[in-house]
């Protein structure tokens, strides 16, 4: 593997490297790409990982079935509860059990406000990226509301840690739908001021039309998921082929696009916070009566066996493989972050083009680092 | 008229220098003490200036961004950056091992010289100006351009690639944009047929030259804003600091007060272009007249002559401060493409335009 990455390569005339990372602001975590550039054009990239590897995998190994979940908030960070979901829907799967239909309709609002939440902080981070400071500002107002629900709900803003397997750890907070729908309204509001501040600038047009472009083959080849493969026409949303919680109940539409460029890139992401605001507003009047939580044995213990269950974050496709020895820790869990892929296609797409787009391009993929690193 | 001579501050002016005069015979030491109390004055004035554009961006921004902004250190957080400014002093000036020490101290020195040495031919009131010298445009577009040598200088001398990149970005940026700056000038030089500042002032009694030149004057103000923008390495054009590309560019390797001169240098250049487009599009400190309204006019007249300029110069500057906290930052070849083949070819065209006008007195 490694004399995969570290490919030798020799500096020709004229040309330099630079070090992006591993702190740098527009690499949004310790991610360290070394650059080789001519002039302002970029040759040759190779990112280097590693430097906020907590071994998440490994600490599983020694925590409970109940415990490792939360384990994994740290990872997306960004999408702490998506990343709870899957890990609850594999030990699920091994227990042969499944959620509540409350928790399973419960689970699925909340995944779908956590991925509006955290394609807000990427659209106002690919502002900030281009130099563009305010829509930061107008990102965060609506994000702020959104974590206030999940504050009042789970408990937390951030990380989560609410999902527990079979179910929810505590029932919703009374005024959930209230405040659901008091924010949806608001979000719908202010799409409008989105699309006034950033989508049509020309300046930003020209900066993201045609840049980084990622053919489907290379979107299918190198394993990228999620937006960044649906904008190169690769139909690929877990929700749509292999629905889990209450997804097979909505009606929603999987946003494709062919352009495969940066911009193409931020228009799924725009039009997915469209989608995702529809999906809420199917199911929060309908949430079903009766208990939260599946009821489960203290201590769980998986069958021997293996069990894989993949879920549709924000940025992609995110696998939990569990394998069991029949005891009440995972023998080994192996995650499989959509970061990761995506990370492995920047060097091939970013070739050729100049700096101002390379941070063009780490934007409209929407790397979360420490998703990378685990 | 007489209102206007009422707040003019020659007056003032006059009297200090018969002041000075009647108590020092020799001439060279008496050039000598005005020179110095003009440099004084100029020096403090220009750094409360700074504070004072520094207070309204943070304010400007915070207006934009749905924020409060500085608003506990003073009256509406008007000495915060006073607090900053004392905290810069104190903090260490390094100096990165490797770098060419010489020119790395020197380069902020540079940068604000070059911005400060335009201020002179500015008529801030009626009659007072430092030096009213008779090529005053010319003399501020060629000494503001100095200030590349100090970018230069820095991104060379700091011994980092990202200074370096950052220092060829604004040279490369601030050449081209330079001939955009000056054929907008020169559109104002051809309709009042000359090039002092106070003389262009003076062409503008019976109206701005933004009103009195038709469209092509119009198109000259947008030019020049746009083009001055970008000399002044400021956003949509601050391709040379680009934080979120180069972490800073040419000023990434500066800290403590030789930091706070690249700020304060960017800061005094805001002010000259804003400055600049006011004096020749906006009549300076040339009250607004509408055409017969006699009382109306009359009313303008009473407000002072310096509100008029500051009023005019502080409009451009929140122009140029609204759209830096707007729009996103251009790429550098996007960057000269709009210089080289759209500015450039319309500036051209615009000048025939305006020289046209004013061969045939088109023009009001």
């Amino acid at each position: 593997m490694r004399g995969l990455i570290e490919e030798d390569y020799t500096t020709k005339e004229g040309e330099f490297v630079i070090n992006i990372g591993p702190q740098h602001p527009s690499t949004h975590g310790v991610l360290h790409l070394k650059v080789w550039l001519n002039g302002e054009t970029i040759i040759k990239i190779q990112p280097h990982l590693g430097y906020i590897h907590r071994s998440i995998e490994k600490m599983s190994e020694r925590l409970s079935y109940r415990n490792f979940i939360f384990a994994t908030s740290r990872m997306d960070y960004l999408a702490a509860h998506i990343n709870n979901e899957a890990c609850a829907l594999a030990v699920e799967k091994g227990l042969q059990i499944e959620a509540t239909p409350r928790a399973k309709v419960v689970r699925t609002i909340l995944s779908e406000l956590t991925r509006l939440s955290s394609h807000q902080l990427w659209w106002a981070s690919t502002g900030l990226d281009l130099g563009a400071v305010t829509p930061f500002f107008y990102a965060f107002r609506e994000r702020e509301a959104i974590l206030d629900i999940m504050d009042e709900t789970c408990g937390a803003r951030l990380t989560q840690n609410y999902m527990v397997p079979g179910g929810l750890m505590n029932d919703i907070h009374p005024n959930f739908q209230k405040r659901t729908k008091e924010v949806l309204k608001q979000i719908k509001e202010k799409f409008k001021e989105y699309d006034d501040i950033l989508t049509g600038n020309v300046i930003f047009i020209n900066r993201t039309k045609g840049v980084g472009y990622l053919s489907k083959e290379d979107a299918l080849s190198y394993g990228v998921t999620g937006p960044t493969a649906r904008a190169s026409g690769l139909s690929c949303d877990i929700r749509k082929w292999a629905p889990y919680s209450a997804y097979p109940s909505v009606d929603f539409e999987e946003i494709l696009d062919t352009e495969g460029d940066s911009y193409s890139r931020y228009l799924i992401r725009m039009k997915e916070m469209k989608q995702s605001v529809s999906i809420i507003e199917q199911l929060i009047d309908n949430i079903p009566e009766g208990d939260f939580q599946e009821k489960t044995k203290n201590v769980i213990k998986l069958p021997k066996g293996e069990f894989y269950q993949r879920v549709e974050t924000p940025r992609g496709e995110l696998g939990v493989y569990i394998v069991s020895e029949g005891m009440s820790s995972p023998y080994r869990i192996k995650y499989r972050s959509p970061n990761f892929s995506n990370l492995s296609v920047l060097p091939t797409i970013a070739k050729g083009y100049k700096i101002g787009d390379l941070v063009a391009i780490m934007a409209t993929i929407d790397l979360v680092i420490p998703d990378i690193d685990r | 008229m007489k209102s206007v001579i009422l707040y003019s501050l020659s007056g003032f002016s006059t009297y200090i220098h018969n002041l000075l005069s009647s108590n020092i015979g020799n001439n060279l030491i008496l050039l000598i003490t005005e020179l110095t109390i003009i440099g004084i004055t100029l020096l403090i004035s220009l750094v409360l200036l700074c504070f004072f554009l520094g207070w309204m961006e943070r304010r400007v921004a915070a207006f934009m961004e749905l924020r409060l902004g500085p608003n506990r250190v003073g009256p509406q957080g008007t000495l915060q950056i006073v607090a900053d400014t004392v905290k810069l002093l104190f903090k260490e000036g390094l100096t990165p091992s490797k770098s060419d020490k010489f020119l790395f101290n020197l380069a902020p020195f540079i940068v604000v010289v070059a911005a400060m040495m335009a201020i002179a031919p500015l008529a801030f009131a009626k009659n007072f100006s430092i030096f009213d010298i008779n090529i005053g445009v010319l003399y501020v577009s060629s000494v503001s351009s100095l200030s590349v040598l100090g970018v230069l200088m820095a991104g060379w001398s700091s011994y980092n690639k990202y200074s370096l990149l950052g220092a060829m970005r604004s040279g490369a940026q601030i050449v081209s944009y330079e001939l955009s700056v000056g054929l907008s000038l020169i559109a104002i030089v051809v309709l009042s047929g000359n090039t002092s500042l106070g003389e262009i002032i003076n062409s503008q009694q019976n109206g701005w030259w933004i009103f009195k030149g038709h469209i092509p004057a119009i198109i000259a103000f947008v030019i020049f804003i746009i083009a001055s923008t970008a000399e002044i390495n400021r956003a949509p054009f601050d391709l040379a600091e680009a934080d979120q590309e180069l972490t800073g560019g040419f000023n990434t390797e500066y800290s403590g007060m030789k930091f706070a001169m690249f700020l304060l240098a960017e800061y005094i250049n805001l002010f000259v272009v804003s400055a600049m487009g006011a004096t020749l599009f906006l009549g300076g400190w040339m009250p607004f007249h509408i055409g017969n309204w006699e009382s109306f006019n009359q009313i303008m007249d009473y407000i002072p002559s310096f509100v008029w300029f500051m009023g005019k110069t502080f409009l451009i500057i929140f122009i140029i401060m609204w759209f830096r906290w707007t729009f996103p930052r251009l790429r550098v070849d996007q960057l000269l493409k709009l210089e080289w083949k759209y500015l450039l070819p319309i500036s051209m065209i615009n000048i025939i335009l305006i020289t046209l006008i004013a061969i045939m007195g088109w023009h009001f």
